[in-house]
């Protein structure tokens, strides 16, 4: 089975216990400033998005390369840090801006799926991130239109 | 390695930002933040300075797990010396702030002197500048906010900032980050005003290591799952945020209503967390938005409001027509069930301006509560109040007011000087509802005795957030005590004093020990911080920063005799719910409270108590 993060905004919190636990799990510190997901605060909108790469399967930035540093390892794209020339091409090519250049490192980052136990949604304490089958995505959205969907009455019924 | 182990020194009249190492020694006694900054603002500062002079000092100041990965390690606190109350002072605050400044590779941030002309901090990493605020000076936090931000481009900054009333002496001045989270009382942002400075920009990328990463992640993970399996911070807070303790408070006859006149609020369930969650009739909308958290806080207890837009108070101000930050219990309480006024929107409109302009909402409500006695009992005039008809229950009246003390006009300087000096001003002290100057909050120490000792003995005037007793004698935390009566009341508020003195050290906030005991939070400092952090260790710890903080009040000038009570509370019944018939009980308390504290009967501490404390 595929997995993939799914995001669901309305149970976002804007807590950035996300960003705190995915720094700690690439660089051992508490740093949201380097973390792979970022959650933005609409403050006006009382709304707070958490967005991260979302892993093409025709990936933009694997396909840039100029060095191949960026592979698909079973759907996750991972950057390799000893052949990335830090050339950031993948950053422009990136229609989402999820790949990331590191000033720190000189290399770019980008969300590698922690090698499958992400550590973002084991951190997050609503669920707003929950790693599940990438098929059925849209399944507990459905579910939810669904219930809300009246059953008008039928004309033999 | 938890604390960065390095402060800014800013001194504002030479226009210089210094590094300077962390005093470790005095870390391994007062932990951080709270503690921390009180002893290094008592060996810094004068107790007998006035407040508002260049010779105070004001500190922003983190504790060692703030910005770590624990549960709600978002805090930072203002210390200094409050204008409103001239005792110690000490304001906390959520939001992303302080995880930013910790981030950014600074415990605190001290500053001194005053700036010949208004300016603002900007700290980047390691850089820290000092930059002209002409053209934000006179403008409002949120103005003050946006501005800096594209002045500097950089969308990522985290702020800090008052208001025009802290520009102009209104005593009761919080400062304010992230728009709506407030180190709210005692006047800091009045202190901050005083020195010429607006705001506090930073931007933190450095990184936060703990000690013993192993045990911290252990001791995080323990204490979250605690919080998650708990009613009140997993349910309560979340769902209703602090406004879930409207009804029950007032049910409980300990709502203080109209100036404390009476102790229950007929249109509580008006104003009450679950009314904000009620569709409007006008737009078909709930107030509440949403619920938010601070940095790291897995309880999420920040509500997120937006104001009926046909609404009186916004109605030709679409400046006030998207969402931000709603009420809280305190704020709800103050500008409604203690005005009378049982107009959520309105009391959301009044918030909005307390957060856009950094104003105290608990001293301003209760301030306006006081216009509007005096104003009854025809002390205070049309001609005082601009021709503002200051009745209760009247929302326009609480509108008009709370503009006014935005706006700077005469009746709004009046109300700036808090109840305490209003009242005397106009010949009717006792009805300033304050301790050391400072009103009281939410809870009727009438109907929760616990809560008058909590008041009387607060170092910082009257205050909920010193020792929360409402939790044992209302909610049952850790076990429940009678809210009626005084027996045991001062063993219980002498136990939530040096617990919340070391909680406020550490960087975590305060709520979490709804589910939290101490058992559960000194493991994290303890994994994070070098040094013995046992519970022994911080509960004595926390009566460490008491007495210190008690020592400079005495050595400020306060006496025993300030540790009391408004007269109303002590002398004028509660007429109706379960308190019916009852005073506060302080006599009952205070003495044994003294002697518990190891004390002398005049409330100072023996030679005895200070040696032990190491404060001799
Ligand atoms: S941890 Fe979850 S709730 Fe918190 S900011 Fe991230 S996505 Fe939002
Ligand atoms: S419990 Fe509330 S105030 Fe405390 S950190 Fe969480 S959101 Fe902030």
């Amino acid at each position: 089975m595929d997995k993939a993060l799914v995001i669901d905004v309305g149970k976002c919190t804007g807590c950035r216990q996300c960003e705190l636990a995915c720094s700690y799990e690439h660089t051992g510190t508490f740093n949201p400033a380097r973390s792979r997901i970022a959650v933005f605060d609409f403050h006006e909108k009382g709304r707070f998005v958490p967005y991260t790469c979302t892993q093409c399967d025709q990936a933009w930035c694997q396909q840039v390369c100029p060095v191949g540093a960026i592979t698909n390892e079973d759907g996750v794209k991972v950057v390799d840090a000893a052949t990335c020339v830090g050339c950031k091409v993948c950053t422009i090519a990136c229609p989402f801006g999820t790949v990331n250049y590191e000033p720190a490192t000189g290399k770019v980052i980008k969300c590698d799926l922690c090698g499958g136990e992400p550590a973002c949604a084991a951190a997050c304490p609503t669920e707003a991130i929950v790693f599940t089958d990438v098929s059925v995505q849209g399944f507990e959205k459905m579910r939810a239109w669904a219930e809300k969907t009246d059953t008008a009455p039928q004309a033999n019924a | 390695m938890a604390w960065a182990k390095r402060i800014l020194r800013v001194n504002l009249t030479e226009g210089t930002c210094k590094a300077e190492p962390l005093n470790m020694d005095w870390a391994m006694d007062y932990l951080g933040q709270r503690g921390l900054a009180t002893k290094y603002f008592v060996e810094e500062v004068d107790p007998k300075v006035d407040p508002l002079s260049p010779e105070n000092k004001l500190i922003m100041t983190t504790g060692p797990l703030t910005g770590t990965g624990a549960s709600t390690a978002a805090r930072y606190s203002v210390v200094t010396k409050g204008p409103l109350t001239n005792c110690i002072a000490c304001s906390n605050s959520g939001g992303y702030f302080g995880a930013e400044l910790k981030n950014a590779g600074w415990d605190m941030i001290i500053f001194e002197g005053k700036a010949d002309k208004p300016v603002y901090l900007v700290i980047d990493d390691d850089e820290a500048e000092l930059h002209d605020a002409s053209e934000i000076w006179g403008t409002s936090v949120w103005h003050t906010d946006d501005w800096i931000k594209e002045k500097h481009q950089e969308p990522q900054f985290q702020i800090a900032a008052i208001g025009v009333p802290g520009e102009n002496g209104v005593l009761f001045s919080a400062v304010v980050n992230n728009k709506h989270r407030a180190a709210g009382r005692s006047g800091v942002g009045t202190v901050m005003g005083s020195k010429n400075l607006k705001a506090v920009a930073v931007r933190g990328t450095k990184g936060i290591t703990v000690n013993d990463p192993e045990a911290f992640e252990k001791a995080v993970n323990d204490a979250k799952a605690v919080i998650a399996g708990n009613a009140v911070t997993h349910e309560a807070l979340p769902t209703y945020g602090t406004q879930v303790l409207t009804n029950i408070i007032n049910e409980l006859g300990a709502l203080p209503t109209r100036n404390a006149q009476d102790v229950q609020f007929e249109k509580a369930n008006d104003i009450s967390g679950e009314a904000m969650h009620e569709p409007r009739r006008t737009d078909g909308k709930p107030n509440l938005v949403r619920n938010a958290g601070c940095f790291g806080c897995t309880i999420a207890c920040g509500r997120i409001s937006q104001i009926d837009p046909t609404h009186f108070s916004v109605k030709d101000k679409p400046q006030y027509h998207h969402a931000s930050g709603g009420v809280e219990y305190e704020n709800a309480w103050a500008l409604g069930a203690d005005t009378g006024v049982g107009d959520l929107e309105a009391l959301t409109y009044c918030n909005y301006r307390c957060n856009e302009h950094a104003l105290d909402p608990i001293t301003t409500g209760a301030t306006i509560a006081a216009a509007m006695e005096l104003y009854k009992i025809g002390a205070l005039t049309d001609e005082d109040t601009g021709g503002i008809k200051m009745e209760f229950g009247s929302a326009e009246a609480l509108v008009a007011a709370v503009d006014a003390i935005c706006d700077g006009t005469d009746f709004g300087k009046l109300l700036g000087l808090g109840s305490k000096r209003l009242c005397e001003k106009f010949g009717h002290p006792d009805l300033s509802m304050s301790v050391k100057g400072q009103e009281f909050p939410a809870y009727d120490p009438r109907g929760i005795q616990g809560m008058g000792l909590t008041y009387a003995t607060s170092n910082r005037g009257a205050c909920h957030l010193r020792s929360y007793t409402v939790a044992s004698e209302v909610l049952g935390i850790p076990e429940k005590t009678d809210p009626l009566v005084t027996d045991g009341k001062a063993g219980l508020v002498k136990v939530f004093q040096d617990l919340t003195a070391f909680v406020d050290s550490s960087g975590l906030c305060i709520f979490t020990t709804f589910a939290w005991s101490a058992e559960d939070i000194a493991p994290q400092i303890d994994a994070a911080c070098e040094g013995d952090w046992s519970v022994e260790n911080l509960m004595k710890v926390g009566e460490r920063i008491w007495n210190l903080e008690r020592k400079f009040n005495l050595d400020a000038g306060m006496t025993a005799e300030d540790d009391t009570l408004p007269k109303r509370i002590l002398k004028e019944a509660a007429k109706t719910g379960p308190a019916k018939g009852l005073v506060n009980g302080l006599d009952k308390m205070l003495p044994e409270y003294y002697e518990l504290r190891g004390w002398t009967p005049q409330g100072v501490p023996t030679e005895e108590t200070l040696s032990r404390l190491g404060l001799a």
